[in-house]
Formats: C-alpha cells, structure tokens, sequence
C-alpha cells in the first residue's frame, strides 16, 4: 500500500499493517528484499533538497529529510543513497506523513518495537532510524510552534 | 585446521572475514585469563602474598616476552596500555605537545593517529603535514623528504599497515630518512604483529605501538616500545597507584620506566592474554602465517576479479591483510547488511579512516581482511554471498 493509500488510517493501523507485512518472512534476506523493494516507492526527492542542512545525523548511509505542511498535516520526503535505508525510510515516512504536529509530538517515538524491526536493524543502523525520528519530531515541534 | 584452536569458531558457522577489526582469541589465551580471574587473581607490584607474588611474576614474564618478541634491547622500553589508540594519545599528550612544532603523518592513516595530533593543536597548515600517497595508496618517499627538508626536527607517526587497504609502508627506509633529518618516528602497528614480524632494533625505530586484541589476544589490552633514550624526557599524561618511588604532600618523586608510564592498575588478564597470544603465534610461525596469508589474499582478490563491476583502490604489491572494494552503482553498507544475513562477516564502511575515503572520492568500501585461520571455504561462501547480495541490489 503507497503512502496515499494509508491517509485515512490511523497511526496505530498503519504501524499494525506494516507489522503484520514484516511478519509474513520468516527469512531475514527475504525481509531484506521486501524492504528494498518498499524502498522503490519513495516519491522522488527533488534533488535540491539534497543537501547538508537536511541530512540526517546519526544515519550511516546519506538520508535527506524535508518537510512541509498541507491543510495542518505535515508531508515529508526523503531519500538515502542506499537501497535498504531507503526502504526503512519509506517505513518511517508511511507512519508518520499525513498526521498533525500534535499527534506526531504525542507519539512513541520507540517505533522499532513496535514494527519489529529491532531485530534486523544493526545497533549501527538503530542510531540512524532514532536520528530520523529525532527530526521527525524537530520538525513537528517547529511547525507546532508555528500554529 | 587452525581454527580448531578457537573456540569462536566452534560456537558459530559465521563466515568471519573482518580480523582487521578484531581476530578471534585461541583457546590458551582465554584460559590464562580465566585462570588469573578464578587461581590467583591479585593485584600486581603491590602486596606480597603468594598469589600476588605469581601475577606480579607472570604480568613482568609478559613485558620480558614482548620485549624479546619485537627484539628490544630492555624491558624498560615495554609499556602496557590498552592499545594503539591510548598509546598515540599517550605519546601525544606526554612528549609530542611540548617538543615538536611539527608532526608529519601519511595519508593512509585512522582516526587513532589523526585526532590524537588535532587534539593538541596540530592541523594542516598548523603543525600537521600529511604525505601523499600515489594511484596505487603507495607512500610519496619523495614528499616525505620534502617536508623534512622544510620541516627538520619533526614527529613523525606512521602506521605501518594500513587498517583500511592492507598496504605495508616500507617502513625501515622511511626511519632512516626521518632520522637523516632528526626526526623522531612513531610507527603504529595495530595491523601488524598478526601478519608480519616486527624487529624495533632493526627498523631502529623510536617508538612503536602494539595491539593486544587484533593479534589473537584480549581487547583492551596493548603496548608501546620507548626507545630507552626518551624515557626521561617523557612527562606522563597521568600517573597514580604505583607510577611513584616517594610521595610527600610537597611533592612527587617518580619510578623509572616502565612504572612511571603504568598508572593505577593495569589490564592485569589482559596483559597475560596478550603474552598468551604471543606465544601462540610464535607457535605457528611468521613463515607459516605469511605463505598461508599470501595464497588466500591472492585467492581473494582473483576470485574478486570475476566479478562484474568490482572497483578496487590499489594494487596487492607490498599488501596485507586487508582488502578494499566496492561495487559500482552499490552502496557498501546495503552490501554489508545482505553479507550479514547470509552469515558473513566483513566490514562496510569508512574503517575509520574518513580523510583517505574523501580523498579516493567515496564514502567507505566493503572490506575484507584475513587472518591465517582463515581458508578458501571462507573465501568461496564470500563470494557466493557477495554474488547473492549483488543480485538482489540490482535495478
């Protein structure tokens, strides 16, 4: 399901659908592959926003963040240069595009638990995913700042 | 067969091709530490009771090992540390910072001999040169001697393998020419003692640091020769418990080496693993080591050579060890994570060596490094799993 698709879910429902998509490969490759693939549907970022100030830190791969607000919920996008990263951003994109500032500040940021994904995610790579929630919630605080 | 001696292996099918970030310890060097922590642990050089007595004996029986080991001249030029990159640091902060304007590295070199020199004030164009290396990662001997020539009476810090690309810097010749220009050298030698010999009176070399835990022995734990003739110009960076001969609340009188450079307690099991480790390669032979290496690192980059897209950084000659690569159009990291889940074990990243991947204009590489336990079994399901991995990040 594209990111489109899942506006009208709720945040819990689309955690749970993800979940449930990760759990059907008991084969870690083959979990691998399906991420890779997820990774395929990122909107393309237009590479002008591929710069410095919207990396994100701790990532171990190169992943750009931007983000911008339509009708009070905020759009993100985003890129990596590497193909499973990309996927895992996609995951993150999924869970949180199309919410309010307030319901991504009122939300667990121990997101991995829940989608099962501390298991295949090197600690390496946990502290990239943590960085990408991290500025998930920076941008969600400013704009709530901003009204 | 080697890898009968190694537990790891016993307990794992992992596919372990990443030695020159750690290599697995052999089964002597875990016992002698489990035997100091459940027979005779004590402290050492302090109480006089027989099992402090013994681990004060077998911790000394290490220094006068590793001293013969490398061929030093006296057990005084031994002194323990947790490794390479405390050694540096150690030599840095207590002799380099006040005795030299000018420190001179290679551009092959990690962060341990990079960082130690920013941290007390020295960058480029500020008392940090570096030299540079040809198309093929070898050293520019003649850049070397340029700076030298510009730059008399310098610290020189070189590592003597690179941890990223396996080259060997011929190091002896490099010694001479800095001390042509009264140079003082410091070699790194995180890389080396698992691969080739290491003679500190041959390459008269004035410092040189050792690694416990990527030759065999327990992490933690490593060593570096002072040539006797800088000993009391060294000003210990931190001194405490048993660095001391008098003490008066006016002032402190000093021990002379090794025990003024050894502050506090010391790595005790990791200083006896270590001696272990020694031995144990010892047992196997350099010669034996270095055929076994040779055939393998030879296997490695023709089996390498198949395949499609492969793009290396250097040449093998004068190499070792480790070998560098990536894929074109592939991120190294994904190629990492898919090596992984098919139980193969190599390093993907910048093996914290940042400046020489910004100069070759990339990120990192996938880095496979051996060990003399290592075989061709290894190789192979390397590249079955590389070939696999390939396949799945294809467009």
């Amino acid at each position: 399901m594209s990111i489109n698709q899942r506006i009208n879910q709720s945040l819990n429902q689309r955690i749970e659908e993800i979940r449930n998509d990760l759990l059907l490969f008991d084969d870690d490759l083959e979990k691998y592959e399906y991420i890779i693939d997820l990774g395929k549907q990122l909107e393309k970022l237009d590479t002008v926003h591929e710069k410095d100030e919207n990396l994100v830190q701790g990532c171990t791969s190169k992943v750009w963040l931007v983000c911008e607000q339509n009708e009070k919920k905020l759009i993100f996008q985003a890129n990596s240069n590497a193909k499973i990263v990309k996927g895992l951003v996609f995951i993150l994109i999924t869970v949180f595009s199309n919410l309010t500032p307030q319901e991504i500040l009122h939300t667990d940021i121990n997101i991995l638990k829940q989608l099962n994904l501390t298991e295949i995610i090197t600690p390496n790579r946990q502290s990239g995913v943590t960085g990408m929630l991290k500025r998930i919630k920076e941008y969600a605080l400013a704009f709530d700042k901003k009204g | 067969m080697y890898k009968e001696s190694f537990e790891y292996f016993e307990n794992n099918n992992n596919v372990y091709l990443d030695n020159a970030a750690t290599t697995q310890k052999p089964k002597q060097v875990l016992e002698i530490m489990h035997d100091y922590y459940t027979k005779y642990c004590a402290n050492t050089h302090r109480s006089n009771y027989s099992t402090a007595n013994k681990a004060t004996t077998l911790f000394e029986e290490s220094r006068i090992y590793l001293k013969d080991f490398i061929n030093a001249k006296e057990k005084e030029e031994i002194i323990f540390t947790k490794g390479v990159t405390e050694s540096i640091n150690f030599i840095a902060s207590s002799y380099v910072k006040d005795n030299f304007d000018t420190v001179i590295i290679s551009s092959l070199e990690h962060h341990s001999n990079i960082v130690p020199w920013h941290m007390i004030g020295k960058s480029v164009d500020k008392g940090l040169c570096v030299v540079n290396c040809d198309e093929n990662l070898n050293f520019d001997i003649k850049h070397f001697e340029d700076l030298l020539k510009k730059h008399p009476k310098s610290f020189v810090s070189l590592t003597h393998i690179s941890n990223a690309f396996g080259k060997i810097l011929p190091i002896k010749e490099i010694i001479a020419i800095a001390h042509k220009y009264d140079a003082v050298v410091m070699v790194d030698g995180a890389q080396t003692l698992a691969h080739i010999s290491v003679d500190v009176q041959d390459l008269d070399v004035d410092f040189y640091a050792l690694s416990s835990h990527k030759s065999f022995g327990p992490t933690g734990s490593g060593a570096i020769y002072i040539k006797e003739k800088y000993h009391r110009d060294i000003r210990p960076y931190q001194t405490g418990g048993a660095t001391i001969n008098d003490v008066t609340f006016e002032r402190s009188i000093l021990l002379d080496s090794p025990y003024r450079f050894e502050a506090g307690t010391q790595n005790i099991a990791g200083v006896l693993g270590f001696y272990e480790a020694l031995k144990f390669i010892k047992s196997i032979g350099y010669d034996e080591i270095h055929k076994k290496e040779i055939e393998l690192y030879l296997y490695l980059k023709k089996e390498l050579h198949n395949i499609e897209n492969v793009e290396f950084y250097n040449d093998i000659t004068h190499s070792i060890g480790s070998l560098s690569f990536n894929i074109k159009g592939m991120n190294h990291e994904d190629v990492g994570i898919l090596l992984d889940k098919q139980h193969v074990q190599v390093r993907c990243g910048h093996h914290c060596a940042q400046p020489i991947m910004k100069h070759l204009g990339i990120e990192g590489t996938i880095r496979v490094s051996i060990a003399f336990y290592n075989d061709k079994y290894d190789i192979n399901k390397f590249i079955i799993a590389l070939n696999k991995s390939i396949d799945i990040l294809k467009d």
